[in-house]
């Protein structure tokens, strides 16, 4: 057998750890050995995943720091859901419907990202961070006063009241204001989420080892050498952003079609943090990192309920502790000795997105 | 008169912010980081001044002083424990910290206090508001207030940053650490002040907000602290006069947005000017222009 490039090999990891993933729980599924709560958590953790994902390429690979990929997560959510409902008698079959949800709320989101994209264009650092942190909030602001509907002649739309938006009496209301997406079927599956993130990592594995993928990063370490090397560094920043913005979409698709009701309150700049936490703690640029990171972290407040009250404090004090355990200086020096006397190589200092 | 009546309340509302995003502000240009734990500050500060005046019966005054003083010790006890140790980390390292803190303030609160919406008396419970112009336009004592206090604090620290010694070395430090330290500067000790300044303001922001808008929760000062967050982005972040223009800018949008383009989207409305603002100036309105060298 040829010998497999050492990113390939380190792609093909990744694809194998989601499909041991897949199994273990499938199997644990079916010999009914594993809690409720945790069995409801499965599919949030495949959405959560793919956010992670997602926003690794632009936190991790563009090295612009994003304050509200919620807001595309809710953009994906919303047309999904929306998609889904109104292709109810349309297209019966679950998985297809599903599948469309997931399309169609991916290509909304990605107009979305087109959108914040171009002021993108012009800012850098925090001032870029706060733009996506006000996109986000702008996005649930107008989500909070939606109303859409539908009926025989179509879908309704507006932005007053439910009453305002004209249905007749086989209308059906899809999404009421600030009470968000109510009466959603529930066509989400595990499995449907486990191809998802494949994709997802097929796409970016793949476009991480090309040339639009050493773009992106030669931008990240050194824009000024990037451009003068004829990149264009608008086109690749886009590209990432808009790449991202699509994935998260499909990512709220598949997680608002898992619930009955969503509301745009959920999708808030909380969201958009703790999805930022799985990337930076997972390593930035490293996607392996970020699956990690998001799955351990969503179900960590589970593994605490047994201190019950205590256990957001206790994350937080977890969250807290392993930042200075992995940043701080001597507390890294501390690592490499010990791993140093276990033989193994020193860990490397992790390469910085931020520059 | 009721445009200028809510132009008044704007800029109340401005004040406050302002307020915070001095913390904001101050804390970004010398340790260059977000403190997004900062919000938090200002709900630990609501809290404080609500036992203080409810639980011990003190008065005004004197509660305020506890709120002040608390979450100045906190501040510093923050940087101490949760920043300091990563001086040297990357910012976004910093900033999960940061969030990691304000989670931590949050449950906190939400433990000791549980997660009831305490009512917050104003400290100026019982002053008559201001009528003019023949009863016209009345303005509230908690805006007169809040008006007042900050144009004091913002007299205060422009004189501290300006001439006091402690005001030079932050800005020593702000403009180039390395250098300062080389100067015979206590950097850690000029960081901690920082964040001691910072809190103590976010404090006396929390009881000038509470004293408006009553309701005291464990998450009532995340979106004043994302708000105030923006005024500094808005202003030109690092900045001090420019978080106090983009402070009261912000309120002033907010408030006239709300009254006559739509109640709902108010906070739309404020972050998509923050948007076409920044689009145009990218770095603020007084932020300085950052020089690229090859």
């Amino acid at each position: 057998m040829k010998k497999l490039s050492k990113k390939t090999r380190s792609g093909f990891i990744n694809y194998g750890l989601i499909l041991v993933f897949f199994l273990v729980f499938q199997i644990l599924i079916s010999t009914g050995s594993i809690t409720n709560s945790l069995k409801g958590q499965l599919i949030p953790i495949c959405a959560y995943m793919v956010m992670a994902v997602s926003l690794n390429i632009v936190v991790g690979f563009s090295g612009e720091l994003s304050l509200g990929h919620a807001g595309f997560m809710s953009v994906g959510a919303f047309t999904g859901v929306i998609v889904s409902t109104s292709l109810m008698n349309a297209v019966p079959n679950t998985g297809l419907r599903l599948l469309l949800a997931m399309v169609i709320g991916a290509l909304f989101a990605a107009i979305a990202g087109v959108i914040v994209g171009i002021p993108v264009l012009r800012l850098r650092g925090d001032y870029l961070a706060i733009v996506t942190l006000a996109f986000g909030e702008i996005i649930k602001n107008i989500l909070n006063c939606l109303y859409v509907g539908y009926d025989k002649a179509g879908l309704h739309i507006s932005t007053k009241d439910i009453a305002s938006i004209g249905m007749d009496e086989t209308g059906v209301t899809i999404v009421n204001g600030p009470m968000g997406a109510i009466g959603i079927t529930k066509i989400s599956t595990f499995l449907a989420g486990v191809i998802l993130i494949l994709i997802v990592l097929f796409v970016t594995q793949n476009m991480m080892n090309s040339r639009t993928g050493r773009a992106i990063m030669g931008i990240r370490d050194n824009r000024i050498a990037a451009e003068a090397c004829g990149l264009n560094v608008t086109k690749y920043k886009l590209i990432a952003f808009v790449i991202s913005a699509a994935m998260a979409g499909a990512a709220g698709a598949l997680y608002a079609l898992n619930y009955s009701t969503i509301v745009p309150k959920k999708f808030d700049f909380n969201t958009s943090i703790l999805v930022l936490v799985f990337v930076v703690l997972g390593g930035m640029g490293n996607i392996r990192g970020s699956l990690i990171a998001a799955a351990v972290l969503t179900v960590l407040p589970e593994l605490l309920r047994k201190f019950s009250d205590y256990r957001m404090l206790i994350y937080a004090i977890v969250l807290i502790v392993i930042m200075i355990a992995t940043n701080n200086e001597k507390a890294r020096a501390i690592w490499n000795r010990v791993f140093a006397g276990l033989g193994a190589k020193p860990r490397k200092k992790e390469a910085d997105g931020n520059g | 008169m009721t445009f200028l009546s809510h132009v008044i309340n704007g800029i109340s509302l401005g004040s406050v912010y302002a307020i915070i995003a001095l913390g904001y502000t101050m804390v970004y240009g010398i340790a260059k980081m977000l403190n997004f734990a900062h919000g938090d500050v200002i709900m630990i500060g609501g809290y404080m001044c609500f036992i203080a005046t409810m639980s011990l019966h003190l008065g005004t005054i004197p509660s305020i002083l506890i709120a002040v003083i608390v979450c100045t010790l906190l501040g510093i006890v923050i940087e101490r424990l949760a920043y300091k140790p990563l001086r040297s980390a990357s910012s976004l390292a910093v900033l999960i910290t940061a969030i990691g803190v304000s989670y931590f303030l949050q449950n906190a609160a939400l433990l000791i206090w549980s997660s009831n919406t305490k009512s917050f008396k104003s400290v100026v419970a019982g002053v008559q508001p201001v009528k003019l112009f023949g009863d016209k336009l009345s303005i509230s004592a908690e805006a007169i207030l809040t008006i007042a206090v900050s144009v004091v604090i913002m007299i205060c620290l422009t004189l501290f940053t300006g001439k006091s010694k402690m005001g030079k070395a932050m800005r020593a430090v702000s403009e180039d650490r390395g250098a300062a330290q080389l100067m015979g500067i206590n950097v850690n000790k000029t960081i901690s002040m920082t964040f001691a300044i910072g809190s103590g303001l976010a404090a006396i922001a929390g009881v000038l907000l509470l004293s408006s808008y009553s309701s005291l929760t464990p998450t009532t000062g995340s979106m004043p602290g994302i708000k105030a967050f923006t005024a500094a982005v808005f202003g030109g972040i690092g900045s001090i006069p420019g978080a106090m223009l983009g402070g009261i800018l912000l309120g002033v949008i907010e408030i006239l947005g709300k009254a006559y383009i739509s109640q709902e989207l108010s906070d739309a409305i404020v972050f998509a000017v923050l948007i076409i603002v920044l689009i145009f100036k990218p770095t603020g309105l007084l932020g300085k222009k950052i020089k690229e060298k090859v």
